[in-house]
């Protein structure tokens, strides 16, 4: 499937929201029975902004988006929009678009129908509508799907229709609930661009959920990532990625490597080199403690006598990645691939450690 | 990062290259299959053809020997036969439009809010099969208020519950082809309210569980014989038995014709049905 929209060209479909509107998570707390899905959260959202809710299932990330819908009422706490608690309005009356992970274009509408649903609950002129609705499946490339009823789609197609659908009610906020995880990859990438370019074009302000953290680092202009319930950290991608703030983030953004450590003062020695502590030392308990290091904090040079031996190799195109036991540690290690040619399963390395400073946690109980 | 990760191992190659031959007795399996599958649908035919064709024998048969088809022209001018038709039209009306306003909410709130009470609908349901058509009449004819007791709406009342357990599974299976949460929730977000989205969305699409439940409604009331004849009612049923004819065989031949128009619509609404669920199916 080949998008054929120049997203990046102003056309007639100019959906433009009064740009988006600031949204504001205020401490919400959401409990289903002895679970609390949702616990004290809070989250300020700029306008405009397209933010990724990011973390394992059972986190809350779907749980707050819901709640930001209108579907879930909060526990406790306000969700604010354009400075306004909305907290108790309505999903019918909070003018948000949102794009399902499930398809969900009524099947017995076709494409332009599903789009003009909206304006007709807002009783626009049905030439009105029809001009609304083509503008839009032209934006999102389908200008040529109009009378194509959702069985006649492919997934792809019924998600840039749930998109225009979305957008055509001209929201204040798009919530997207994992909008991407039933396609194929070649269909989610494509997808995902023209999301992100609409977004922008549109300047809306968006909540996309997703546990795919390629999906939010590649899209998102902040990530939140979260867990149990709580907001762990809000950043940039990059940021998240090299300053994550707590060891969950540092697990669970990226691949990372733990071993074990020993506090000294300001720093920690890791594979025989001096190392600072990243972050707040006060909150750094002081005895035994793992550092935290990405696959590209470490060098490796074959070594016949080294300490390392490679017990795992997998190619990822510019980079190799190795495996690398080491000391009763088990590392991930990024080598270009052209160095990695002469590196094979069994090859004795020797591993040195390039971070400027390292993210240590307590010791994750041996399983 | 994680997602990134290539170089998987294919699980197993050697499914890849496994010899066309290890097909062959499955395909043997199938073509047994099949012609099993052709006798019990001969016999099933045979089971509803043979008595059919009895009865249309019967029924268009000359005296003298031979068939006409006059028996077709003095079904109308056959004494009470049109005040029976208007009587299980009226019956056949009204209990489709209550069951329905009753059932539909109720299906979509079960399948909404409590699906967990699915199974206890199912049961619940099914107890209008179990109870005896006689204990509906005596027993609703006791319970019902003075004025109601002598008008028709009494017997429409007890075909509600008859065609309760039908009009449930129809509109049950329905819902369940849909994802009706998600269509819901996209409606709701779009601005629509409650009884906008149940009209606009759900119930276009469950097009063909209403029609279904239409006609196993207006079956049931047209071929419900106990109940109406305990209350006194002559409804096409009690018509077919009781009519004082001077031709036996155009009461048979009115039956026939019923049981004709009945099989008619209930091919057609399965073939809708199937095309329907195609659609759901591929739409999801």
């Amino acid at each position: 499937m080949t998008l054929v929209t120049d997203t990046s060209t102003p056309s007639s479909a100019e959906v433009r929201p009064d740009s988006g509107a600031p949204v504001v998570f205020d401490n919400v707390t959401r409990r289903f029975g002895t679970t609390t899905a949702l616990d004290r959260f809070s989250l300020d959202i700029a306008p405009g902004e397209l933010i990724a809710l990011l973390g394992p299932s059972g986190c809350g990330k779907t749980t707050a988006l819901r709640v930001l819908a209108g579907f879930e009422r909060p526990d406790n706490g306000r969700i604010l929009v354009d400075d306004k608690d909305v907290s108790t309005v309505p999903a019918q009356h909070r003018n948000m678009g949102m794009v399902f992970q499930s398809y969900s274009l009524f099947p017995n509408m076709n494409a332009s129908d599903n789009v003009a649903f909206g304006l007709q609950i807002r009783h626009q002129r049905s030439s009105q509508r029809r001009a609304k609705a083509g503008e839009l499946l032209d934006l999102v490339g389908l200008a040529d799907q109009l009378a194509k009823y959702p069985h006649q789609m492919s997934g792809g197609q019924q998600q840039r229709v749930a998109l225009a659908r979305a957008l055509a009610i001209e929201p204040r906020v798009l919530l997207l609930d994992e909008p991407l995880s039933a396609l194929d990859a070649k269909v989610r990438a494509e997808l995902r661009d023209q999301i992100r370019a609409i977004q922008q074009r549109l300047e809306i302000t968006t909540v996309f959920v997703t546990h795919d953290q390629e999906e939010a680092m590649s899209m998102a202009d902040r990530v939140c990532v979260m867990s149990r319930g709580h907001l762990e950290q809000v950043a940039t991608p990059s940021v998240l990625y090299s300053q994550p703030a707590t060891p969950f983030v540092g697990q669970f953004v990226g691949v990372s490597s733990r071993i074990a450590v020993t506090r000294q003062s300001d720093h920690v020695e890791v594979l025989g080199r001096q190392v600072k502590i990243r972050g707040d030392l006060s909150q750094v308990p002081a005895g035994d403690l793992e550092a935290l290091l990405r696959p590209e904090d470490f060098d490796v040079i074959v070594n016949p006598v080294g300490l390392g031996i490679v017990n795992h190799r997998s190619f990822l195109g510019a980079t190799t990645r190795l495996g690398i036991g080491i000391g009763g540690a088990n590392l991930r290690v990024d080598v270009r691939s052209s160095q990695a040619e002469n590196i094979d399963v069994g090859t004795r390395v020797d591993v040195s450690v390039n971070a400027r400073d390292v993210l240590v946690t307590t010791p994750q109980p041996s399983k | 990062m994680a997602s990134l990760e290539l170089g998987q191992d294919i699980a197993d190659p050697l499914r890849i290259d496994a010899p066309y031959e290890a097909d062959a007795p499955l395909n043997k399996h199938r073509r047994r299959f099949r012609w099993g599958r052709g006798a019990i649908l001969i016999i099933t035919a045979a089971y509803f053809v043979v008595p059919f064709y009895a009865g249309m024998e019967y029924s268009l048969q000359r005296p003298t020997g031979g068939f006409s088809l006059t028996p077709l022209s003095q079904i109308g001018s056959a004494p009470g036969f049109v005040s029976a038709l208007w009587l299980s039209t009226q019956l056949a009306v009204i209990t489709m439009l209550v069951v329905m306003a009753l059932m539909v909410p109720t299906v979509i709130y079960v399948h909404l809010r409590l699906p967990r009470f699915r199974r206890v609908m199912e049961v619940i349901t099914i107890f209008p099969i179990i109870i005896p058509p006689i204990a509906y009449s005596v027993g609703v004819l006791e319970a019902a208020p003075q004025w109601l007791r002598n008008s028709q709406y009494l017997l429409a009342i007890v075909y509600v519950i008859l065609a309760m357990p039908y009009v449930y599974r129809s509109l049950d299976s329905g819902l369940g082809a849909l994802d009706v949460k998600t269509l819901v929730e996209a409606s709701r977000s779009l601005g629509s309210s409650w009884l906008m989205t149940i009209w606009r969305v759900l119930v276009p699409n469950l097009r063909a569980a209403l029609m279904s439940a239409s006609v196993l409604t207006l079956a049931l009331v047209f071929g419900e014989f106990t109940i109406a004849n305990v209350d006194n009612w002559q409804t096409i049923p009690v018509w077919i038995y009781l009519a004082p004819t001077d031709n036996p065989r155009i009461n048979t031949l009115v039956a026939m014709i019923a049981l004709l128009a009945t099989a008619v619509v209930l091919i057609l609404i399965v073939s809708l049905d199937r095309s329907q669920s195609r659609n759901s199916r591929r739409s999801r």
